[in-house]
């Protein structure tokens, strides 16, 4: 067992935190707050190889293994987890499923520009009354001729209406239920197909969550991604992975909470002293760094067994669920500590807050994660 | 052209400074060590000249401990081709003129136009090595510049005075020490991280140089390290302004004696 990082590891970790505090921290607030999507910053990650992480380099990757893409993840959500976010998903939920099940021509034309990050990516899977419950999806993909006609509304869909290449899931055969699940690409100029609205969400405003709209959208046939009635067991992979980015993103998340109470706390003075001073503060920050660290380690383990070949499912869920709860609680004691001012915009933990919420929620809730890992424990 | 850059692995700017209990110098463990930030210019600087000049070679050259591959790696990752690592346990206890020996030592027999530095480390601040290796190499030294130009033969270098700018013009080879404002470094791409992990970097130590411990033997001590004494709290005179005013200017002369 070995806990050092490599030596490629270290720069590249030096490198994107010196990149997040330079180009990402001082806006993210002003990113928030006009809930704006930072084009200019990923054109710039996606220079710097950012987007396409785990990908061979012959299609355009970087090339590295999981446990740098989670390092780039926290450092790149510390400073702003609504970037964090577009670079999980283009990273895990878009290239991964391209890399695991694209042919070698659907390779060639669609992941290469993404994991290159030419190209913005996003996935599509909940509906109103599908997303956990996958086998509910009411989207509809009719092959006539050499073309699928898809049907549907998807919603909360991260980048959605940013994205120009979408992984989508529609149903290609309603009676077979999760059977008939089939994934599809999509490209964003494909008549019939339009961006729905925007979702006004409480957090991670700096990252666009779409409806989409498809009205007899007709896609090649040969944007079929793997078999049709593969489209659970896609998805389900591709989760798995974008769990541990989102683990990654928790983790950022309440460091940066952590982070923000240590510095506040040597500042603020009450009863003649800095509060830091104060038991109570004290043990608010030292259950927080010890939180924080287990999740860190739980996200790495996962990471890791990913780089080794060896299934991580039930890690994936662990590390997700525990470090997005940990993201919340430390969210929750870093606005404590702030007192008033914690509750105000001027202080990046109002935004720390908010955003944690959401990591409790999207790729599965805090209720999926368990059930997974007890599915585990019990099969 | 031959472009050899000279870098140091430093803590970084984020480090808790302290000093040892017992004054032998600054308490650093645990600390995260990088490329010293004015080296990253020389090594931007150097990575533009080759840009502009498709047959220039970049050799990044650091005198340090087995971790410091580290800084030369992240120097390849930002684009340099080359690594040499100076590493001897007889180096690290060395003074500024000694590691100027070393790197002397190690230049002399390569092939080079142009030497860059940063102007000076950020560990211990001393700003001698580039200056004193241009002496030991025979070669003309500009410390501190903010711009330069290339060409054949011969460079233009601006250096940032108090109030002017002076503009120096040498001929090659001639060693520059870079100053912030020299360019804006880039960040490495992963490509670039993962292509400086495989890259072979060339291991030399005294006897390999030819050096024996004489050679490179410090001529300074240190003697202590202590902290700079805590800030005294300030005082808050009350009373009428008229009042309060004499007992200023009485204390600017009496006490602080600055008029």
């Amino acid at each position: 067992m070995d806990f050092k990082y490599s030596e490629e590891q270290e720069i590249l970790r030096d490198t994107i935190r010196d990149f997040a505090q330079k180009e990402i921290a001082p806006v993210a607030a002003e990113l928030d707050a006009e809930a704006r999507f930072p084009k200019d910053i990923v054109a710039k990650l996606a220079e710097l190889g950012f987007m396409g992480m785990m990908i061979p380099s012959t299609y355009g990757g970087s090339e590295l293994d999981a446990v740098c893409y989670v390092i780039a993840v926290e450092e790149i959500s510390k400073a702003c987890a609504s970037t964090g976010v577009t670079v999980s998903v283009q990273n895990s939920l878009v290239c991964q499923p391209l890399l695991d099940h694209a042919d070698e021509e659907q390779k060639k034309k669609f992941l290469v520009p993404l994991a290159s990050g030419k190209k913005l990516g996003a996935f599509s899977l909940t509906e109103p009354d599908a997303g956990s419950d996958i086998a509910n999806v009411q989207a509809t993909a009719v092959l006539e001729g050499d073309h699928y006609v898809i049907n549907g509304t998807k919603i909360f869909v991260t980048s959605g209406g940013d994205a120009d290449t979408i992984v989508l899931f529609a149903s290609t055969d309603r009676s077979k239920k999760s059977k008939g699940i089939s994934t599809f690409i999509v490209e964003k100029d494909t008549p019939g197909f339009s961006p729905g609205k925007k979702e006004n969400k409480m957090g991670m405003r700096a990252s666009g969550t779409y409806e989409l709209v498809f009205e007899n959208a007709r896609i090649p046939k040969e944007n079929l991604l793997g078999q049709e009635g593969e489209g659970m067991k896609i998805s389900l992979r591709a989760l798995d992975g974008g769990r541990i980015g989102i683990a990654a993103q928790a983790v950022g998340i309440a460091q940066a909470a952590l982070d923000a109470s240590i510095e506040y706390s040597k500042q603020r003075k009450q009863f003649g002293k800095v509060i830091c001073e104060f038991q109570a503060i004290q043990w608010m920050l030292a259950d927080m760094a010890t939180e924080i660290d287990a999740a860190r380690l739980l996200t790495y383990r996962v990471a890791d067994l990913k780089d080794q070949g060896i299934r991580y499912t039930k890690e994936a869920a662990m590390a997700k669920l525990y470090a997005s709860e940990v993201a919340m609680r430390s969210a929750i004691k870093a606005v404590q500590i702030h007192g008033g001012y914690g509750y105000m915009k001027e202080y990046p933990v109002e935004r720390n807050f908010r955003d944690a919420k959401l990591t409790e929620i999207y790729e599965g809730t805090s209720e999926i994660q368990r059930l997974v890992i007890a599915a585990s424990l019990l099969r | 052209m031959n472009i050899i850059v000279c870098v140091k692995h430093v803590p970084d700017t984020e480090a808790v400074i302290k000093p040892h209990p017992d004054g032998s110098g600054i308490a650093l463990e645990g600390s995260n060590y990088v490329l010293n930030p004015y080296d990253e210019y020389a090594v931007e600087e150097a990575i533009r000249i080759k840009e502009a000049n498709a047959d220039a070679t970049i050799t990044v050259i650091t005198v340090g401990p087995d971790d410091a591959t580290k800084s030369l790696r992240t120097a390849i990752a930002m684009g340099a081709d080359d690594a040499i690592h100076l590493n001897d346990p007889a180096f690290l206890e060395t003074d500024s003129q000694g590691i100027a020996t070393i790197l002397a030592a190690a230049i002399r027999p390569l092939p080079y136009d142009l030497i860059l530095c940063g102007k000076q480390a950020v560990d211990n601040d001393c700003a001698q090595v580039g200056a004193a290796l241009a002496e030991l190499l025979g070669i003309p030294g500009i410390s501190v510049i903010t711009e330069l130009s290339v060409e054949t033969g011969k460079a233009t270098a601006h250096r940032e005075l108090e109030g002017a700018t002076e503009i120096i013009e040498c001929t090659l080879p001639a060693l520059f020490t870079a100053q912030k404002g020299l360019n804006e470094p880039r960040y490495p791409a992963l490509p670039m991280i993962m292509k400086a992990k495989r890259k072979e970097i060339k291991t030399l130590d005294a006897s390999a140089l030819g050096l024996s411990p004489g050679d490179f033997a410090p001529r300074s001590r240190r003697l202590k390290v202590s902290s700079p004494p805590p800030r005294q709290a300030g005082r808050v005179l009350e009373g009428k302004v008229s009042e309060v005013v004499t007992e200023v200017v009485r204390l600017i002369r009496e006490e602080a004696k600055i008029l």
